[in-house]
């Protein structure tokens, strides 16, 4: 039997076992809109912007590990998208976009809603078809899963002219695909995995250093089993956290710009790094020729192009995470002996010195303004037991969310990590909503990232998603802030928000729930009730506005050499600040 | 270094941007590329000529093919290659330098493919060093116009001893 193309492309959904898209129409998809208008397999959650659509289908691939899925439509559709797929992009999320365009008579012709969708997206995107024969549709769309899914994860987009849409095809799903240019590499080199073996059981002060790579591959068992093994003390990039329990005593938390004091120093002072699907990113290593100065490192990625990008490599292993640990672990299975507690004791002892000297801290006064650490550490604790998913947007909340808010499991942790979107939280908590209807799923946002996608409250409330949002609100752009407060003298260019809207009113406007905790003591029994709703909730927290996120390494600092509280003069300069962060303060706050 | 590096590619419309915007999106250099089909229609085989140190060719490498209409990469520098190129030169005549653009021409084994009164135009096939030699050659005489193809190259066959002949032991 024919199908049209739109059929064709719900047909495809539902063999690649897609159950929610998220989508917004325009001219050239409404046949496709009309025909999932006229089936139930899949839902179409509907967004109020095409960025929205974008971060909710990576919230739902991170939060599920299977490919997001979203829909728009041409010129703007598309162009909305865009900063979705770029962050799709930098953090390996599986995702596929399927893009609306102009008829294949008009392609170039500069018609209405027309852009180039293809040449828009080529840079931001794992690889992008363009469909101009409706035969062609389903073999694409089979070639899009499988790309979007394999080797090191990416966005595929896939751009569907309207004749094509509408046009008729004799459909048949391939069952497999070969593509002669794309053969990821799975297993590792055998001669490469015994010398990393060897390597390890040489090392005396060996450190694992794991990212998104150990969660997208699934690898958090053999990771355990490795780390345990082996007695190795273990840092998460920001993509990585939950990839190992943070409550675990080998957990030495977050590494890099924001991360634990112990990470950092352990990284620079190790003999052995050995990195696991993560990518050496400039916000982990700092100066990047003295990052780990004494150091051997193995490199296991599945991306060839990530090994010795930026940093020399001694033992690199391409292939996947959680079939090359394996492999490992056998090896080391085989050959470890006596006992590892013993051996690493004088390494252990030196991290357990240096977690002692500096571990994480705030100081919250009881009777004072909220501190935005605190909120993070009771919300941590009062909501451990649910095993929650938890999102981000980008600023200084994220990394106090990182720092300490600990994951016992992988694919609990929605954050931008690569691009750096703000914006992106809040859409990605309901994408992982929308995918487990039944878990608790948590937003931790800044006043000011928040606003860069509140209008998809509409969609949490029609779609009923019963995302908690956590605001933090310090009336700054407070990352920006915090780096005018360290390296400019304090001109709060443009970082002071002002006109924060009333975030529990504007929650009630969309039909949410709206609730605010203004004192310390306030803070846990708020908490509750935005977790006992089962509704959207929105939880304005003002908190004390000059906080600033420590540990740090100033941008191409020294891992060793971080910056662990204000500096003296800073401190003279805030003496005189006001406390909060209300309007009456408005004018302290910019003379500040 | 300058390196040469061939690169075999589906024939499909957009996998030049695909490349080119690989190399102008991470800051590498291109000197020269050319593009054609391969014997195998579905196929097109590249030759871009780039530079850089070890570390950058690597990733130049690496990022081709990861690229997924890459089928093939291979960084001639590698081992033996030769290469090519092909140079129109349209030179500008007085009467009494027509015969020396032809001796000119001559010399580099170049054929004249066009002539007019006043112009001639050369095709020379050779190295970059000779093609630059014949330019600096005929520039005296005035070059109207020039266009180079980018270079091709090919990696040498390894060279086989030749088969001998297993010797016959005579019958006595």
């Amino acid at each position: 039997m024919k199908l049209t193309g739109s059929e064709i492309l719900i047909e495809c959904l539902k063999r690649e076992g897609v159950k929610t898209i998220f989508a917004l129409p325009g001219g050239v998809v409404l046949k496709i809109f009309d025909m999932l208008h006229q089936q139930t397999d899949i839902e179409v959650v509907l967004t109020r912007h095409e960025q929205g659509a974008g971060h909710m289908a990576e919230g739902y691939a991170k939060a599920t590990g299977k490919a997001g899925v979203c829909l728009v439509t041409s010129g703007p559709g598309m162009t909305n998208v865009i900063t979705a797929l770029a962050d799709a992009y930098m953090d390996s999320v599986p995702l596929v976009c399927f893009s609306g365009q102009v008829s294949t008579s008009l392609i170039g012709n500069d018609a209405f809603q027309e852009a180039d969708n293809i040449g828009l997206s080529r840079p931001c995107t794992k690889y992008n078809f363009l469909v101009k024969d409706v035969n062609d549709l389903a073999t694409t769309i089979k070639e899009a899963f499988y790309i979007a899914t394999t080797g090191r994860p990416g966005p595929v987009l896939v751009d569907i002219p309207k004749d094509v849409s509408m046009a008729k095809a004799e459909f048949t799903y391939p069952s497999s695909v070969a593509i002669r240019g794309y053969n990821p590499t799975y297993e590792g080199n055998k001669w490469q995995i015994k010398q990393a073996a060897e390597a390890i059981m040489k090392a005396k002060k060996p450190i694992l250093y794991v990212g998104g790579g150990v969660v997208f591959s699934g690898a958090s068992k053999e990771l355990l089993e490795l780390a345990e093994m082996t007695q190795i003390p273990v840092d998460m990039t920001l993509m990585g956290l939950g990839a190992f329990p943070g409550e675990h005593t080998q957990s030495m938390g977050m590494m890099g710009m924001h991360g634990t004091y112990c990470a950092n120093m352990a990284v620079h002072y190790s003999d052995l790094v050995i990195a696991v699907g993560a990518r050496f990113d400039d916000r982990v290593t700092g100066k990047v020729s003295e990052f780990c100065p004494y150091a051997k490192v193995i490199h296991i990625d599945i991306d060839p192009t990530s090994i010795r990008k930026n940093i020399n490599v001694d033992i690199p292993i391409v292939g996947d995470c959680k079939s090359v640990l394996r492999e490992l672990n056998q090896i080391l299975k085989a050959t470890v002996n006596g006992d590892q507690r013993e051996l690493r004791k004088p390494w252990w002892d030196q991290i357990r010195e240096w977690q002692q000297a500096h571990p994480l801290a705030y100081q919250q006064e009881p009777e004072g303004a909220i501190k935005p650490q605190h909120v993070v550490k009771r919300l941590y604790e009062l909501t451990k037991d649910r095993d929650p998913i938890i999102s981000t947007d980008v600023g200084q909340h994220q990394m106090w969310t990182a720092q300490y808010f600990k994951l016992a499991k992988p694919n609990r942790w929605l954050t931008s990590g690569g691009l750096g979107t703000m914006g992106f939280g809040f859409p990605a908590a309901m994408g992982a909503q929308a995918a487990f209807r039944n878990r608790l799923v948590l937003c931790v946002a800044g006043d000011g990232s928040v606003q860069m996608n509140m209008q998809e409250m509409a969609t949490a409330v029609v779609s009923k998603l019963p995302v908690k949002v956590i605001i933090l609100n310090n009336r700054f752009h407070g990352m920006v802030r915090q780096w005018q407060d360290l390296f400019y003298e304090g001109r709060y260019a443009s970082s002071y928000l002002d006109t924060t809207p009333d975030f529990v009113k504007l929650a009630e406007a969309y039909g949410a729930v709206g609730l605010r905790a203004n004192k310390v003591t306030d803070l846990d029994a708020v908490l509750k009730e935005a977790i006992a709703t089962d509704k959207p909730v929105v939880v304005d927290v003002p908190t004390y506005p000059y906080e600033n996120c420590y540990p740090m390494i100033p941008a191409g600092g020294c891992n060793h050499e971080m910056i662990l509280e204000d500096p003296p003069e800073l401190k003279r300069r805030m003496a005189g600040a006001p406390s909060t962060g209300s309007n009456e303060d408005k004018d302290t706050i910019l003379t500040a | 270094m300058e390196h040469i590096i061939s690169v075999t590619v589906e024939n499909k419309f957009g996998v030049l941007s695909r490349v080119a915007g690989l190399f102008s999106g991470r800051g590498f250099n291109i000197e020269s590329l050319s593009v054609a089909p391969t014997l195998d229609p579905s196929m097109s085989q590249m030759t871009i000529v780039t530079s850089g140190d070890d570390r950058i060719v690597e990733q130049i490498v690496k990022q081709l093919n990861k690229l997924i209409d890459v089928i093939k990469v291979v960084d001639l520098n590698e081992s033996e290659f030769v290469s090519r190129e092909t140079a129109l030169i349209k030179v500008h005549t007085k009467s009494e330098d027509r015969a020396e653009a032809l001796r000119i021409a001559d010399i580099f084994r170049a054929n004249v493919i066009d002539s007019t009164p006043s112009t001639y135009t050369i095709e020379v096939t050779g190295d970059p060093k000779k093609i630059e030699a014949i330019i600096n050659l005929l520039q005296p005489l005035g070059i109207k116009e020039l266009i180079r193809t980018g270079r091709v190259a090919i990696a040498r066959e390894a060279i086989r001893p030749a088969v001998s002949q297993p010797k016959k032991v005579a019958r006595e």
